[in-house]
């Protein structure tokens, strides 16, 4: 089974986002880490490599420090790294990506393509069913349960209020929710043979693509203002209570 | 002739989900400002009786697509026959809730339309340059994104709760028209077995209007019933800090926080949850936080427009005790 996993990479979730002199987002100083949802995808990419065997490659769009987190996913088990420079594209976003990573991907053998929900820094929940759709394969997203059998793999997506179980054959591109698996730390040999796995990197000019540019545009970003704290209710738990109660109905009128 | 602003409205068995209304109501502001007529498209089983209720809202047209290939969502189904009707139609803008539907959906159209998409907005306003812009949380919530396309249909999804829902008019008229659902067979390729809605009484996380989360303070799942008495006395849902989901006492699925949902709700009440900024993140859009907890330094007073410093099995059946009171 070849089984490829696209991922990003993202701040840490605890950073502090800060806009810079230029108004773009400035990451000077901010660790970065793969994207959490894209954790439980490496897991299951090794979990069917475990059963079906075969090879997993990591795929990711990013700058050069995204080969932090492609050798962080080759710690974790992963055989193959390809980090497509993103440096090199004119302008990007979710359908420039899409667009990318498929080209990228229509070159290796697949079978199954994992990726996550959603990435935490964008939040868009977009690349990796763009990426289905340009390959003109299925997708199912969301998944917290996926078995593999006959070449024909059944999912479990969360949706609103419940789930769904969904089949589709292969090849086809799957998206982890949380509760997917729980995703597994590099080992420190782990980490040792990372190093002498291959790790390339391509230019998108190479893929054959050209022109591509990014149909949305952010026409500036902004930081929100920090709420504050507001009224503490004192008193004995009785008292505070009966006055939180009566300030929610009669102050802030949500009761 | 304008082309039009497109909604698309989402039902399951026929009832229509809040966030299609809340679009509605605000894309009938917006269309006032532009002059484009209100487009519901309606895509479903035994649907017939919902063009009514769309049209009360504020929809000039409605397209009724009405089909059993189309009874329950499909991403294949769904993209095929809204591809064909966008690329006859050619509306100026499309417009989806971000539910677990729109969130499938939506990417998918738009890569096929070959335009871009603003996912997950909180704001939509009308551009001169670009017909409308979107306002979109990034970063959890940290920083936000000013965003616009000049191609056309702009396509965007909306938060849920992010927009009123206006009064239906009930007088109201609109235009219906029943399309034929055009399904490539590409798009058949993946086959639903089965979906499975969790008989609750209570609002879905992301669309309800309160919450009540319980964090590791919880101590146990046999606790969360006291979270539930409160939640039920004000037509609540219950959410969880993920100390209480990876400690096993509460689903993943009631997880808020940026690993978790994104909620919005009118009222927040955190039950012994620190405010860790991963749980902020899911929440701190919500009009109005109450935070109980028995540390007064904890980080989520910071953020909390009314709080509480007590121990939560004290102070939660006494505040269900009062609010009960006030509603009844
Ligand atoms: C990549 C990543 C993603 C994450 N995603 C999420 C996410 O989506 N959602 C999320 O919630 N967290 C997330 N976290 C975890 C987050 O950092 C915190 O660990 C978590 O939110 C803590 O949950 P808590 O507030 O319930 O627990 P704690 O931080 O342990 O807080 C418990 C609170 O309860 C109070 N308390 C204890 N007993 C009582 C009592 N009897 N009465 C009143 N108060 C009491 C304490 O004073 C304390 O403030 C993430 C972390 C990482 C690294
Ligand atoms: N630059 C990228 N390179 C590789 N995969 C990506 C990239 N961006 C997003 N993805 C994949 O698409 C998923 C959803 O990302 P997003 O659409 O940005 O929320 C991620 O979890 C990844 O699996």
């Amino acid at each position: 089974m070849n089984i490829i996993v696209v991922i990003k990479q993202t701040f840490d979730t605890e950073a502090k986002i800060a806009i810079g002199s230029d108004g773009q987002i400035d990451a000077t100083g901010v660790s970065l880490v793969i994207n959490p949802y894209d954790e439980f995808a490496i897991e299951e990419a090794l979990r069917i490599q475990k059963k079906f065997g075969g090879e997993v490659t990591v795929v990711s769009c990013g700058g050069p420090r995204s080969q932090e987190a492609i050798r962080t996913a080759l710690a974790m088990g992963c055989d193959k790294g390809v980090q497509i420079d993103e440096t090199a594209l004119e302008s990007a976003d979710e359908y420039v990506r899409a667009e990318v990573l498929a080209k990228a991907i229509s070159e290796m053998p697949y079978d199954i393509i994992l990726g996550g929900r959603i990435a935490v820094d964008d939040g868009s929940s977009q690349v990796a069913v763009r990426l289905a759709e340009a390959l003109n394969i299925p997708s199912v997203s969301s998944v917290v349960k996926l078995d593999i059998e006959n070449n024909v793999a059944t999912a479990t997506r969360e949706i609103d209020g419940g789930t769904e179980i969904i089949e589709v054959p292969l090849p086809a591109v799957i998206t982890a929710q949380k509760g997917l698996n729980e995703p597994r730390y590099p080992t420190m040999p782990g980490i040792m043979k990372a190093r002498k796995k291959e790790l390339k990197v391509v230019d998108p000019a190479d893929l054959g693509v050209s022109g591509l540019s990014a149909k949305m545009k952010v026409q500036n970003y902004s930081l929100p203002t920090p709420r504050q704290g507001g009224k503490k209710v004192d008193g004995e738990p009785a008292e505070a209570a009966r006055e939180l109660a009566r300030l929610l109905r009669e102050e802030a009128k949500v009761l | 002739m304008s082309k039009g602003i497109w909604i698309v409205v989402e039902q399951r068995n026929a009832q229509i989900r809040k966030v299609s209304l809340e679009l509605l109501s605000q894309a009938r502001l917006i269309a006032n400002e532009t002059g484009d007529p209100l487009v519901a498209v309606v895509l479903g089983q035994n649907i017939q009786d919902l063009a009514q209720e769309v049209t009360s809202y504020g929809a000039d047209k409605v397209i009724l697509v009405d089909n059993e290939k189309l009874a329950e969502y499909t991403t294949g189904a769904y993209t095929s026959v809204l591809n064909k009707l966008i690329r006859k139609e050619e509306p100026n803008a499309v417009l989806i809730g971000n539910t677990a539907m729109g969130k499938d959906l939506a990417p998918r159209l738009a890569q096929r339309l070959g335009v871009g998409l603003a996912s997950d907005c909180t704001g939509m306003e009308k551009d001169d340059a670009n017909f409308l812009t979107f306002k979109r949380p990034i970063y959890g919530g940290k920083a936000f994104a000013q965003v616009a396309t000049d191609a056309k249909p702009v396509m965007a999804t909306i938060r849920p709760n992010t927009f009123p829902i206006a009064a239906p008019d009930a007088a109201r008229q609109a235009e219906v028209v029943t399309e034929a659902a055009e399904i490539d067979q590409d798009d058949l390729r993946a086959i639903l077995k089965d979906v499975i809605i969790a008989t609750s009484e209570r609002p879905e996380l992301t669309e309800a209007e309160i919450i009540v989360s319980g964090g590791r303070a919880m101590k146990g799942p046999e606790n969360f019933p006291m979270l539930e008495a409160l939640a039920d006395v004000v037509g609540g849902a219950v959410g969880a800090s993920r100390a209480a989901v990876d400690a096993g006492w509460i689903d993943s699925k009631f997880q808020v926080g940026q690993t978790g949902k994104t909620v919005s709700p009118i009222l927040y009440i955190a039950c012994g949850i620190s405010g860790a900024i991963q749980h902020l993140a899911g929440m701190s859009s919500s009009k109005v936080i109450v935070a109980i907890n028995k540390d007064p330094e904890a980080n989520i007073f910071n953020v909390a427009d009314y709080g509480i410093v007590g121990d939560i099995f004290e102070i939660v059946p006494l505040l269900t005790e009062e609010i009960k009171k006030l509603v009844s």
